[in-house]
């Protein structure tokens, strides 16, 4: 009988056993020895020494340099949230109204893209904003720019394309807050005489604004640890942090000092998501109470 | 006849989605054409077309390679996070016990963890383990990546579903496990085939993570191709990207017949 209730007790733990270890061991382990890594001394001539330091964090902290790479890394990932929820919302809603054929054709062709790899889409985009690429030739005949505008290696390319990457999470999102939407109630509001721009700022919009948040999340942080398209759009004249980890561990080699900062990008990444979680806790509670 | 008129898109609507989907589509259209090019740099437009790029792909045995590692790594990767992923789906979904939660947040990890990050943890891992240029190590840390997805996946099939046919088997005589195989796997099955599935494109087209892992012997497709793309402008990145692309559509295709596109990409139940 004990024997019964114990086996039923240690079947999930049974069961979990597989990917716990795995995790532990390949997730757990690597993750403390980065952290600890980040406290090393690293010395040019000799590599990583055996003693322990704050340096590298003092450095990260107070250096203006890091400052402002996580600055711009910030508002990069910022601007790129706000131009998917600009994009997102009216898409989404277009999306709605679709006849259930269409809705599914141009849900595969506006999510499809997340699985293809960043690095093809990427590629598309460097041909097509290059100094001579059909964007530019296109601005050029519509005589909307005097010379060819350069997108390559700024940051206005990187927030394009970014924003290409990750638009498809905030429609997800959104889409999901709109499946809880009742669709009687914009009705309602709009045969109660409200115009539609009331309509949707009054009753639409509130209904998204979880849906919109928590793809906002999703696409900041996931902008914020892009790397491939900072890479290679925004180069060497546009570092951002995880382009920085890269050439600290595999140009300079001061392994200790890209451990810092990759520690600091994911506490300042879990800080965003718990912080925005809690507001947005915090706002609903105000409105549904 | 006012409802019809908020329930259908006007034409300005009609034309930012046009742009919309134009965006969207126009870096995977352009990739395509291109890499129908005969010049020797990538350029759009261009006059004459020709299928060179395609055959320049047979002459580099290092690319060929590096896409044979990828099908091999993502096939093995896929396979063991079903492996650990299935299992673990069973008993947060079944059983209610301390830390279940704790369980299922730490399984979901790898998904909020910037892959930069993980990068350079498996980078430093590997060179204290002597683990470095192993293909086994890739897999294990490329099976850890994508766990979330088969977890989420199973979990998905695995909730909702009844019992009974699984406790009549059990109550006449079969054991745990021939009811696990006989009844409740081809059950959830579906889900898992899916979730497989999504863990092999993922683990296909990983670059941020694998770049830092990659050695000489162990460089994936992905990896392979952001270096020729980003030092240099080689019109075989783009014949590849297509042949990827095409790829990846095939994919999309049997992930539709086995869950349904929107389940994997919408999260819908």
């Amino acid at each position: 009988m004990a024997d019964a209730a114990l086996r039923q007790s240690s079947a999930p733990w049974l069961l979990s056993l597989p990917s716990l270890l795995l995790f532990v061991g390949l997730l757990a382990v690597p993750m403390a020895l980065t952290a600890v890594l980040s406290f090393h001394v690293f010395e040019g001539m000799r590599g990583i020494q055996p003693t322990f330091t704050i340096a590298n964090y003092v450095q990260v902290l107070t250096d203006g340099y890091y400052y402002e790479l996580f600055l711009r890394t910030g508002l990069m990932s910022l601007g790129v949230t706000a131009i998917c929820v600009l994009i997102g919302v009216p898409e989404t809603l277009i999306l709605a109204k679709m006849r259930p054929a269409l809705q599914g054709t141009f849900f595969v062709v506006i999510l499809g893209p997340l699985l293809i790899s960043v690095v093809v889409r990427t590629l598309g985009w460097q041909i097509l904003l290059g100094r001579q690429g059909p964007v530019n030739s296109a601005l050029l005949s519509l005589g909307l720019v005097e010379e060819p505008v350069r997108f390559l290696y700024s940051m206005t390319g990187v927030v394009i394309v970014l924003t290409h990457v990750l638009l498809p999470f905030m429609i997800v999102a959104i889409w999901s807050a709109l499946q809880k939407l009742d669709g009687q109630v914009a009705h309602a509001a709009r045969s109660l005489g409200a115009g539609p721009i009331t309509t949707f700022r009054r009753v639409v919009l509130p209904q998204l604004m979880p849906g919109i948040l928590s793809g906002a999340i999703i696409v900041f942080t996931l902008a914020a640890s892009a790397f491939a398209t900072p890479a290679i759009i925004g180069g060497r004249r546009v570092k951002v942090v995880t382009t920085a980890i890269y050439d600290e561990f595999l140009t300079s080699l001061n392994w200790p000092l890209g451990a810092a900062i990759a520690i600091m990008l994911l506490i300042a990444i879990v800080a965003v998501v718990l912080g925005s979680n809690r507001l947005v806790e915090r706002r609903f509670k105000q409105v549904f109470a | 006849m006012s409802n019809k008129r908020i329930d259908q898109n006007g034409p300005i609507a009609l034309a930012f989605h046009v742009l919309l989907t134009v965006f969207i589509l126009a870096p995977l259209v352009v990739v395509v054409v291109a890499s129908f090019s005969d010049k020797d740099f990538i350029s759009m437009p261009f006059d004459g077309a020709s299928l060179r790029w395609y055959r320049e792909i047979l002459d580099a045995p290092e690319l060929i390679s590096a896409f044979w590692l990828s099908i091999r790594l993502a096939f093995a990767s896929a396979t063991l996070a079903a492996v650990v992923a299935v299992p673990a789906a069973l008993a947060i979904a079944r059983h209610r016990f301390v830390g279940r939660d704790a369980v299922m947040a730490f399984l979901m990890s790898p998904m909020m963890i910037p892959h930069v990050v993980l990068g350079v943890a498996f980078l430093r891992f590997f060179s204290i383990m002597g683990w470095t240029g192993s293909f086994f190590a890739m897999v294990l840390v490329h099976a850890l990546i994508v766990v979330p997805f088969s977890l989420r996946l199973t979990l998905a099939a695995v909730i909702g579903l009844e019992r009974d046919a699984e406790n009549a088997a059990r109550s006449l005589g079969a054991s745990r496990f021939v009811a696990f195989r006989r009844i409740l796997l081809p059950l959830i099955m579906p889900g898992v085939a899916g979730g497989w599935v999504l863990c092999f494109i993922q683990s296909f087209d990983e670059v941020t993570m694998t770049i830092f892992v990659a050695t000489p012997g162990t460089t994936t497709l992905p990896v392979a191709l952001y270096h020729r793309i980003a030092f240099l402008s080689d019109p075989v990145t783009t014949s590849v990207s297509t042949v990827m692309i095409v790829g990846t559509v095939v994919f999309m295709f049997a992930l539709d017949r086995i869950v349904g596109l929107d389940k994997v990409l919408i999260g819908k139940k």
